[in-house]
């Protein structure tokens, strides 16, 4: 083949594999080495992707896929390679989420996210670099270690998700899974260039995700392409009756809803009839001038596919920040309780009695970042305070949805924006300041809020030639709409398929 | 609701030292799932420690609750049993501590929008009717257990409890006395068994209460309560809130106030002792589980569980006096458990005669159970062999002393089950030839000239002597009240 493997994408290498160019077991080793040369976990040359490598249990897997394939299985994702945030529990590799508190922790079952990718045939390569229990959005505050931009080692790649980005970008993998509460899919795929979906809360099961903010974490897939993305989507989501709160819908073929031809378009203008929403509050003057102009090239290139770029309002944007800095600690608080250094996880030795065994424990075992949010929000439930912090962000995170309700019912079919309101900052340059991490956080948090499926698609390159990524907002379970979105502008653009040096 | 406009006032007990006690109480009543409330783990009792706690019971990273359908039909059938109204929505929240035996750091209950609300328990008090309404009753899931004793230096942590379903049921502070209080107890406990929603074993913790308990002079506003946790019996139960009732009045009497708190009874020194006062009350950080959507009960999900709950037992209780003739209190004793009245309705069927088998049952089937500690579901008599044996008693076959000679027989199970054939080969058939009874009085009385004597002297004793004589001499067979008639006439007294 003249490209080489480590560059194709999923759908590629399904067919690679199924036409036998390629074998799983062979496929894995490549990825492995090229892991095993570029991400030596250590040193700022490092791009600091994998918390974890097993070669035999990735190989050993590798294996069963290839048995399957000469069993007569087939399928899109039999063999095809692909690496886990470590916020999945995973029976063959260890799960830290990223924390010193779960160092060397071993889940006896996988999340039903990996259980159903495995499933599909899919081959795991090691477990991906996060924010500490998924709670940053710069990957610098993993306990072990940053995951670095492949676009420029000395920027942060965004998070939660970094390592999953920085594993997609600088081609270690060909698709990753990640998790999103208020950004942590769609901005670091943002930052390194690739493309990420959230579906509607409720799609992928919950089941084996570690916990960061019950109401708002959801699954979702980091790939180079839109196409690549609904294929593993399909696989990883549908109703777990594990998760009260996943939704209870048939399975879901989002390739073909991506490649459905929409009424009305023709082959020059597939996107003819689409009304896209862009929100006021989504092109402030505050917004990078770097960012804005590659938003208004991938706006032109989607209107120029026949779509129709419309003025929409959502008002309570602004108010996204303090509603989600108050509804994801509070929830992670009580998430949190059960890493008390009892049953499993970081233990102080010596301690003395019980308070002191669980100050300490928590204390060494959570980083400051974490240990932040714990405290907001156990302020935020405590007696006197709920009813003014909890309550009243309980009614305007509705508020936050009606806005967007209001805007889909009478404006728009699909809403985009920014995912960040700039490129990606140097590592170290805003780590004393968590306020100004939080405010980067205005544009995704309010999909977030809504439970609304929401995606990053390369969209050109800002300062210093980088990534800037266009979000899009759609209605709930519209992903296979905004899969379909994608792919237009993907079949019609190239930002997508450049990569780092 | 009706049934809330009817509220009755607290039934006037006699003061205790010029001094009203007010009670409420909170009893947790262990559901009778086969797994916990939110896992797939059983719940049987007294297994291995740690063998029945799944990875959703001990809180492993990336596990979720998920509601056992069970648990909440348990719930409906207690709130229709109270004549409550079933929340259309209910919403569990979690309750924020730190403690080793709660796994997650939370524990998950209802607490603003329990799935029961109202309802009234209804029982007898010294003769009078009582009711006690309900202010709600919830679900919850239990913690584990702790065991301090065990371990030299350290605690030992078993979580085979730790998400069991939990009812708890909160009484209005309805009750004024601690043997009401008790009552209201027995009535919950025998009503929950009942509708087979909870085994109500109390030693093993499937049936607890707490008791908030305060005094006031009658008439004054309720006074400052402190709450008795963890009964475990009727008889603790008393003896807690007693104790507790003469500590709180003697305070009062000596001018001290009452802090609100929370209490522990000891079976040893028959005291209560405070556990924790209301200053270090923890904050328990209250709020909607976003793991678990409200519960949602639609009508017809409250029809379907209507339709599989038994008959109650005052109703049965009702239909027993009116189709069988019992009386009230025979009536009320076949109706102590669902399995009493199984039983008693088979043996009805069985033998035809509903005052008999509701004798029986009462007397000599009571009185073989209890000495050999077996439950009515396992009396080793077949309910069909115990019946063809009353109908014969019925029938003037046997005599009762025949019948209850055979009872022993048939307890012991070593001569078959064929009750004529036992009354054959046992020659327990009573003699119902007139002629050859007429023989044996005629002769009785010819050669007991004495008793005959003291019996005209109007020695009622002499006579039942002559119908002994009777008899024995009739070896058991003669029917006494048929040999008596005889007596009496050849006597002249007839």
């Amino acid at each position: 083949m003249s490209t080489e493997l480590h560059d194709l994408g999923v759908a590629a290498l399904g067919q690679a594999l199924a036409s036998r160019q390629v074998s799983a077991t062979e496929l894995a080793g490549t990825l492995l080495a090229r892991q095993a040369a570029l991400d030596s976990q250590c040193g700022p040359s490092s791009l600091g992707a994998y918390l974890a490598v097993d070669a035999e249990a990735t190989l050993a897997q590798a294996r069963r896929a290839d048995q399957r394939r000469a069993d007569g299985e087939s399928g899109p994702l039999l063999g095809v390679p692909i690496a886990h945030k470590d916020i999945f529990v995973t029976r063959d590799w260890p799960t830290t989420a990223g924390s010193k508190m779960l160092a060397g922790y071993r889940s006896p079952f996988d999340a039903t996210v990996v259980e159903r990718l495995a499933a599909a045939g899919t081959v795991t390569l090691g477990k991906l670099n996060c924010d500490e229990f998924a709670m940053g959005s710069s990957n610098e505050h993993s306990a072990f270690f940053p995951a670095r931009n492949p676009w420029d080692l000395s920027r942060i790649p965004g998070g939660s998700s970094g390592g999953s980005a920085v594993a997609v970008a600088a081609r270690l993998a060909p698709a990753a899974t990640g998790t999103d509460t208020g950004g942590s899919i769609r901005q670091p795929a943002a930052f390194c260039g690739i493309t990420g979906i959230k579906p509607t809360y409720g799609v992928c099961s919950r089941y084996g995700m570690v916990a960061f903010a019950s109401s708002l974490d959801q699954a979702g897939v980091m790939a180079r392409s839109a196409e690549d993305c609904a294929l593993l989507l399909g696989a990883m989501s549908g109703f777990d009756e594990r998760d009260a709160t996943s939704a209870e819908r048939p399975p879901q073929d989002y390739r073909a809803q991506m490649l459905a031809p929409r009424d009305g378009a023709s082959a020059s203008r597939p996107l003819a009839g689409l009304r896209i929403g862009l929100p006021a509050e989504f092109f402030p003057p505050a917004l990078a001038a770097d960012v804005n102009g590659a938003l208004r090239g991938a706006l032109a290139a989607l209107e120029k596919l026949g779509a129709t770029l419309v003025d929409v309002s959502l008002p309570r944007t602004a108010l996204a920040i303090p509603v989600y800095y108050v509804i994801a600690p509070a929830e992670a608080s009580s998430n949190l309780s059960r890493f008390d250094g009892v049953r499993y996880g970081h233990r102080a030795e010596p301690h003395g009695d019980l308070m002191d065994l669980y100050k300490k424990s928590r204390s060494e075992g959570f980083g400051p970042e974490v240990q932040r949010r714990i405290v907001i929000g156990t302020y935020v439930l405590s007696h006197g305070y709920y009813d003014a912090y909890y309550l009243q962000a309980q009614k305007l995170r509705r508020m936050i949805a009606d806005d967007f309700s209001r805007c889909f019912a009478e404006r728009c079919d699909v809403i985009a924006g920014p995912v960040a309101p700039s490129v990606a900052w140097k590592i170290g340059e805003r780590s004393d300041d968590p306020v100004q991490d939080y405010l980067a956080d205005i544009f995704t948090l309010p999909a977030s809020l809504a439970g609304l499926p929401g995606m990053s698609v390369p969209a050109g390159f800002g300062e210093a030639g980088l990534p800037v990524g266009l979000q899009l907002i759609g209605r709930h379970f519209a992903e296979g709409q905004l899969l379909h979105v994608a792919h237009a502008l993907q079949q019609a653009t190239d930002w997508h398929l450049r990569s780092p040096k | 609701m009706n049934t809330l406009a009817q509220a009755q006032a607290p039934l006037q007990a006699p003061p205790i030292r010029g001094w009203e006690v007010v009670i409420g109480l909170e009893t947790h009543a262990q559901l009778s799932t086969a797994s916990k409330i939110f896992s797939g783990a059983a719940t049987r009792f007294g297994a291995a420690p740690n063998t029945q706690a799944c990875a959703v019971d001990l809180a492993l990273p990336g596990t979720l609750p998920v509601m056992n359908k069970g648990a909440v039909e348990r719930a409906i059938v207690f709130g229709l049993a109270v004549g409550a109204r079933i929340a259309p929505q209910s919403v569990f929240a979690r309750k924020n501590y730190f403690y080793p035996d709660l796994p997650k750091g939370y524990q998950i209950s209802q607490y603003e929008v329990p799935v029961v609300q109202g309802g009234r328990v209804e029982f007898m008090l010294d003769g009078h009717r009582r009711s006690v309404r309900l202010t709600r009753a919830h679900l919850e899931e239990d913690a584990g257990k702790s065991l301090h004793e065990d371990f030299a230096g350290c605690s030992g942590i078993d979580l085979n409890r730790a998400g069991t379903p939990l009812l708890e049921i909160v009484s209005e502070p309805d009750m004024r006395s601690s043997a009401e209080a008790v009552e209201y107890a027995r009535a919950l406990h025998t009503l929950v068994v009942w509708l087979g929603i909870c085994d109500g074993n109390m030693q093993e913790g499937s049936f607890r209460c707490d008791a908030n308990v305060s005094v006031r002079r009658p008439g004054a506003p309720f006074g400052t309560r402190r709450e008795i946790k963890n009964l475990n019996s009727f008889r603790f139960l008393q003896q807690a809130i007693d104790s507790e009732i003469q500590w709180q009045i003697d305070r009062l009497e000596d001018g001290l106030s009452i802090e609100q708190a929370t209490v522990l009874f000891d079976p040893d020194s028959g005291e209560t002792r405070a556990m924790r006062s209301k200053e270090d009350a923890q904050d328990y950080r209250y709020f909607p589980d976003p793991d678990l959507p409200p519960l949602a009960i639609a009508p017809d999900w409250i029809d379907r569980v209507r339709a599989t709950m038994p008959e109650m037992p005052g109703a049965m209780a009702e239909r027993f006096q009116r189709d069988d003739g019992l009386p009230a209190y025979d009536a009320a004793m076949m109706t102590t458990s669902r399995a009493q009245a199984r039983c008693y309705e088979a043996l009805r069927a069985a033998c035809g005669a509903p005052k008999l088998a509701a004798n029986w049952l009462m007397g000599d089937v009571a009185k073989k159970l209890n000495a050999a500690g077996l439950d009515i579901e396992h009396m080793p008599v077949p309910v069909a062999v115990l019946g063809a044996l009353i109908r014969r008693v019925a029938d003037g076959v046997v005599s009762h002393n025949g019948a209850r000679s055979l009872f022993d027989l048939l307890w012991a199970g070593d001569s078959g089950h064929d009750v004529d054939a036992l009354i054959e080969s046992r020659g327990l058939k009573q003699m119902n030839d007139t002629s050859a009874l007429q023989a044996i009085v005629d002769s009785v009385i010819a050669s007991n000239a004495k008793s005959v004597d003291e019996f005209r002297a109007g020695k009622d004793k002499a006579f039942n002597a002559l119908v002994g004589q009777v008899m024995k001499a009739s070896q058991g067979k003669a029917n006494p009240a048929q040999a008596g008639d005889l007596l009496r006439k050849a006597l002249g007294a007839g």
